[in-house]
């Protein structure tokens, strides 16, 4: 369960419509089950009343969505920012991706969204909806009839280590807004640098072999907003498989992670999008704890027009191989 | 049946004010080091993307080193304090991924050290060969 409910979302962005203030709002659509809910773009009251969905399964980033969708308003777009999107939010103005003027953001608090991979692992397979009720989640399932599994379990991966919940950005607030969180999201980052240069290894081979190269973590990613993307040049060189060895998936995601290294703020989206369950974040979040302990604690997206670590320098930084040998002493 | 010492492949990327000029040196001075380097020029070691790198190994490199001026010397003011940034978070990367951290290096060559340049060459070679074939960030298709 959510604190803010459907109905006030819906009747805020009435209103909204209504006054003329925005005619665009960007939203979330039911899908065919309770728990694909995809995002759409609402411009009537009645569609709104309709399709408007709003739940444990909203966890869609709006932010990157105003890049087109800013563009094509006259007066404003509405988008619904939970803590976590308004740090991707500043981080796309701080680059000049779309105009503030030309949103209407409302922040709404976030309780942790849920992750059907999980829930699919925990109870059944054949889900077919899903009640939730404060600590507990209700599943029906095709074959096994209901199942209870406990909502801390259920959590996405993202919300266990939730960084904060205080928007950073927002033009209205509804319901109340929360604190920025000490969370252990390093934790597992560190357990994977006390491992040995083979286990880590064959623990990447393992996650990356997955990979289908269907680029929904490039797509998804709200700091991943080039035009024009290096992965979609055919000589690339990392624009299919090979059956024999994981090259690609290394290069690949390599240049992914690195390509929004300093820029990316931690939201977590490229691991819900990614069919194949690889633990992306954890590349994303080794040069987040890297840059914090070379060069000092940063978080994107904080501030607006704060600078990346990486258009910035120190005349006394870590020699490269300094860097290395420091990752390795952690083991 | 004739056994060739192994020899590994390694790029070295070189700055064209410092690191190249410093071959140069290491030339005119008559200093040995290995044949299996293949220098590539660059305007400056900043030019060099995280992809180039995993290119060379992609291509068959064992060993990938960089060298820049030294920070503070660039020729463009500020281009190698962005390159040891990245390379600092790059070269953490690989590693974290499990590639050996002895296949990759950055070294600061100025234009007056051949002697440093060479011992560097001859020294990073010896250490790649003791780690034998790259094969943890190799490309078959793109094997002889």
């Amino acid at each position: 369960m959510q604190t803010v409910t459907r109905d006030m979302l819906v009747s805020r962005a009435k209103a909204l419509l209504a006054d003329g203030t925005v005619d665009r709002v960007l939203g979330w659509k039911a899908g065919e089950f309770t728990y694909d809910v995809t995002p759409g773009v609402f411009t009537d009251a009645d569609a709104m009343e309709k399709e408007f969905v709003y739940g444990d399964f909203c966890g869609a980033n709006f932010s990157k969505y105003l890049l087109t969708e800013a563009r094509k308003t006259e007066k404003k777009v509405l988008v619904f920012l939970k803590p976590c999107d308004t740090y991707s939010f500043n981080q796309l103005l701080t680059e000049h991706r779309f105009d503030r003027e030309k949103v209407y953001a409302i922040g709404i608090p976030c309780d942790g969204m849920l992750d059907i991979h999980k829930i699919r692992t925990l109870s059944a397979e054949g889900v077919t909806g899903i009640d939730t009720d404060g600590e507990s989640v209700t599943v029906h399932t095709l074959y096994d009839g209901d199942k209870t599994v406990a909502r801390a379990d259920a959590l996405a991966e993202r919300c266990v280590n939730c960084k904060s919940k205080k928007h950073v950005a927002y033009d209205e607030l509804l319901g109340e807004d929360g604190e920025i969180i000490d969370s252990a999201r390093f934790d597992e980052v560190a357990a994977i640098e006390k491992m040995t240069p083979d286990e880590r290894f064959a623990f990447w081979q393992d996650a990356l072999s997955r990979c289908i190269r269907c680029n929904a973590c490039r797509d998804v990613c709200p700091a991943c907003t080039c035009e024009k993307c290096v992965f979609d040049n055919p000589n690339s060189g990392v624009e299919n498989k090979s059956p024999a060895n994981s090259f690609e998936e290394q290069m690949f995601h390599i240049i992914r992670a690195f390509h929004v290294a300093g820029r990316c703020t931690d939201c977590g989206e490229c691991s819900r999008v990614c069919p194949q369950h690889i633990p992306l974040h954890l590349l994303n979040r080794k040069f987040i704890k890297d840059i914090d302990e070379f060069y000092g604690e940063y978080q994107a997206g904080e501030k607006v027009g704060s600078r990346a670590p990486l258009v910035d320098f120190m005349t006394g930084d870590l020699e490269p191989s300094e860097a290395v040998k420091r990752g390795e002493t952690n083991a | 049946m004739q056994v060739t010492e192994y020899k590994p492949k390694i790029v070295a990327f070189c700055c064209n004010w410092c690191s190249y000029a410093g071959a140069d040196l290491a030339g005119n001075n008559r200093l040995n080091y290995p044949d299996n380097i293949k220098i590539i020029r660059v305007p400056c070691s900043c030019r060099v993307n995280p992809m180039f790198i995993l290119r060379a190994f992609q291509r068959g490199a064992d060993g990938v080193i960089l060298c820049g001026c030294h920070p503070g010397d660039c020729h463009y003011t500020s281009g190698n304090y962005y390159t040891r940034r990245r390379m600092a978070l790059l070269f953490s990367m690989l590693s974290y991924l499990g590639i050996e951290k002895e296949r990759t290096r950055v070294e600061w060559v100025s234009a007056a050290e051949g002697a440093k340049f060479a011992a560097t060459m001859n020294e990073f070679s010896a250490q790649v060969a003791a780690l034998g074939e790259n094969k943890r960030l190799e490309d078959l298709r793109c094997k002889p």
